[in-house]
């Protein structure tokens, strides 16, 4: 009964071309995954493959030119917006994102975020934050929670000699060339189709010459929190929303 | 015209897309020439001060990897700054060009000049094993026709290109002859990335390779490009060594000074010549090896403490002696001390 | 009467991480008792309740599910 509705007339939902066929690195469950697969999306639909260059940062998704069907740079620890400010000047018609996680954005890259959003750099940002270094195996990110264990916060992120978490994200919002900046999730669905949504939007501003865009996406760390994936879900829900609320954070005023 | 000025008049007429800059002393008027003369009216050329000379790198970066012609110049503690960027763009094998007008370190260091960063620029400087192209100027005229051979032999070899310049160099004004407007051209290289194609695989620019085999690939592709390097593109000034029983070496501004110590030793019937390097890397070798077989010994004059007199070593291979002469941490040499050491450390040596 | 969907998921390619099952408000997916050839449970349909909503495809971190849904 149910083959019969196997026909391309039936589609609703495919991996998007904007993706390519390589099996992702990432941990089961992770974020990165479908975080990718938005933005791929996005590109897709808006039909601008050809006119897509994005840049990878240093982290877990230091592979991600592999998986965007688009062309890509990898960047050095940190720099991927200065690598995005190099390309979108010389190539200004094109659409230029950066997708970074939370020690590249966030620690080692401070600096670049906050003179290419200063700059008001045509681009996208898309910051997955998940409050862990992931790749280099679960040490603490600016990001980490009050109180989080990690590999270099075995006992509990303590404030007094390790600082407080990093709001990067409301941060750089308060800088005038941020355009749009919004914090969304990716791990049920309708959060997937608003943070799908804030990216097209992103993108859309982007065609129209308006100035930085970011977009957060707060993400699970299932290995590094040493939780199943579905279990990371719900700790996410219960302790990094809290910190880290979802929801548009600047919007742009002449809408 | 002023040396940085004139260098950044180069650059425009070279056909540059974009320079990517930060202020430090004695460069910053690179920077100011261009900012003031207004290159996007003129050829669409970008320019912007960044935040730091990490990030001006790293636009750099991005830039090259367009294809495009891009450029950044700094000064030494500067140049540290940058070694992380030089790094990745050599791994990744893009062109740009980088100049280093040189002071005095370490550290802080001195705004006076120096040529302390001889290693840094033609050992390494960034991890791994990579080289630059180093193009050593003497004249102002020098620095801006490395300009244009700097970008050509960038995009010849997928290679980052230095000019290591110096703060006499950079700033002391000579007569110069300016080449005509080059024309700006639309990138159409395979390995950039300018959007991807319909039908055919995206374009990544990279120095990662997580695979050992794979990532000592790159380097086995990296050393025969040196190789290639070394073979076609040494240049290097003679002077004076037909008949050289003794010889100087020396490059950039240094070179200026040791020609006039030069003359004041023929003036007295020592019969000496100067070689200067051009080309710091790839390094004269074959012709240092040759007039080792002929002269009695070489003094190398650098404002540093002794680096290139290390290469000059490793070519004549114990063939002949050589000694090193320097002043540093920004203090300039006069002839009568290096005709001075000529006769004490190689010719009474 | 909701329409009726069905999925097909790429078994090789799912790492199992039961996101789907969680999401899915039919409770058509479960996780197959067999593993895959990376060692993998791979999500599996259980029952015939499949409405197409896609859900499942949406939240699936690497894109192993296609739907399709009746006209």
């Amino acid at each position: 009964m149910s083959e019969n509705l196997i026909k391309p007339e039936n589609l609703v939902y495919q991996k998007t071309e904007a993706l390519t066929d390589r099996v992702m690195h990432y941990c089961p469950g992770c974020g990165h995954g479908t975080a990718h697969r938005i933005l791929a999306e996005v590109i897709q639909e808006m039909g601008i493959m050809d006119q897509t260059i994005g840049v990878a940062p240093v982290g877990c998704s230091v592979l991600a030119y592999y998986y965007f069907n688009v062309d890509m740079q990898e960047a050095a620890h940190g720099r991927a917006p200065a690598v995005a400010t190099g390309i979108k000047r010389v190539f200004p018609e094109k659409f230029v994102f950066t997708y970074q996680g939370d020690g590249d954005l966030a620690a080692i890259g401070t600096a670049e975020t906050i003179h290419a959003i200063n700059r008001g750099e045509n681009i996208l940002i898309v910051f997955v934050n998940n409050g862990i270094y992931g790749m280099t195996g679960g040490q603490m990110a600016p990001t980490t929670l009050v109180g989080m264990k990690s590999s270099t916060s075995p006992f509990g992120r303590d404030t007094k000699t390790m600082g407080s978490p990093l709001k990067i994200t409301e941060l750089i919002a308060q800088l005038p060339g941020a355009y749009f900046v919004t914090r969304q999730a990716v791990h049920k669905p309708g959060n997937v189709r608003k943070a799908k949504k804030a990216i097209r939007k992103a993108l859309e501003y982007q065609k129209l010459d308006k100035g930085t865009c970011f977009v957060e996406i707060v993400s699970n760390c299932p290995s590094n929190w040493k939780m199943t994936p579905v279990q990371s879900n719900k700790w996410m829900e219960e302790n990094m929303f809290p910190y880290y609320p979802l929801g548009d954070i600047k919007v742009p005023e002449d809408n | 015209m002023k040396g940085n000025e004139a260098l950044a008049e180069a650059a425009i007429r070279a056909g540059a897309d974009a320079y990517f800059g930060y202020p430090i002393t004695p460069q910053s008027e690179v920077i100011e020439y261009l900012m003031a003369n207004k290159p996007e009216d003129r050829t669409g050329m970008v320019v912007l001060q960044a935040e730091s000379e990490i990030a001006a790198i790293n636009m750099v970066y991005g830039a090259a990897g367009c294809g495009k012609k891009a450029m950044t110049s700094s000064s030494s503690p500067g140049m540290s700054l940058k070694q992380e960027g030089i790094s990745y763009i050599a791994g990744a094998e893009l062109p740009c060009l980088l100049v280093n007008v040189v002071r005095g370190g370490p550290g802080l260091g001195t705004i006076q000049p120096s040529q302390s960063d001889y290693f840094q620029s033609v050992k390494g400087g960034g991890h791994g094993d990579y080289k630059l192209i180093v193009l050593a100027p003497a004249t102002v005229q020098e620095s801006v026709d490395y300009v244009k051979l700097g970008f050509e032999l960038a995009f010849k070899y997928r290679n980052p290109v230095m000019i290591q310049s110096d703060g006499i160099i950079g700033q002391m004004m000579e007569k110069v002859e300016l080449f005509e407007q080059m024309p700006r051209v639309e990138p159409n290289y395979e390995w950039a990335t300018l959007g991807k194609k319909t039908d055919q695989p995206a374009t990544f620019i990279t120095s990662l390779q997580l695979q050992a085999e794979e990532q000592e690939k790159v380097n086995h592709r990296l050393q025969a490009k040196y190789r290639e390097i070394e073979k076609n593109e040494v240049m290097f000034e003679k002077i004076n060594c037909d008949d050289a029983e003794y010889l100087f070496t020396a490059f950039g501004s240094c070179a200026r000074i040791t020609r006039k110590a030069m003359e004041m030793a023929r003036a007295k019937g020592i019969k000496v010549g100067l070689l200067r390097p051009q080309t710091l890397y790839p390094f004269p070798v074959d012709e240092f090896n040759k007039l080792a077989d002929q002269v009695k010994g070489i003094l190398c004059v650098e404002m540093n403490a002794g680096q290139m007199v290390e290469d000059v070593r490793l070519s004549v291979n114990g063939k002949t002696r050589v000694e090193h002469f320097g002043r540093y941490g920004g203090m300039i040499p006069n002839p009568d001390e290096i005709l001075n050491a000529l006769e004490q450390k190689i010719i009474g040596g | 009467m909701a329409k009726r969907g069905d999925v097909v998921i790429d078994i090789e390619k799912c790492k199992g991480c039961e996101v789907c099952v969680s999401v899915c408000p039919q409770e058509v997916l479960a996780l197959a008792p067999e593993v895959n050839k990376k060692g993998y449970h791979y999500a599996v349909k259980v029952n015939s309740d499949c409405t197409g909503c896609t859900n499942c495809a949406i939240v699936c971190p690497d894109a192993v599910i296609t739907v399709y849904r009746e006209k």
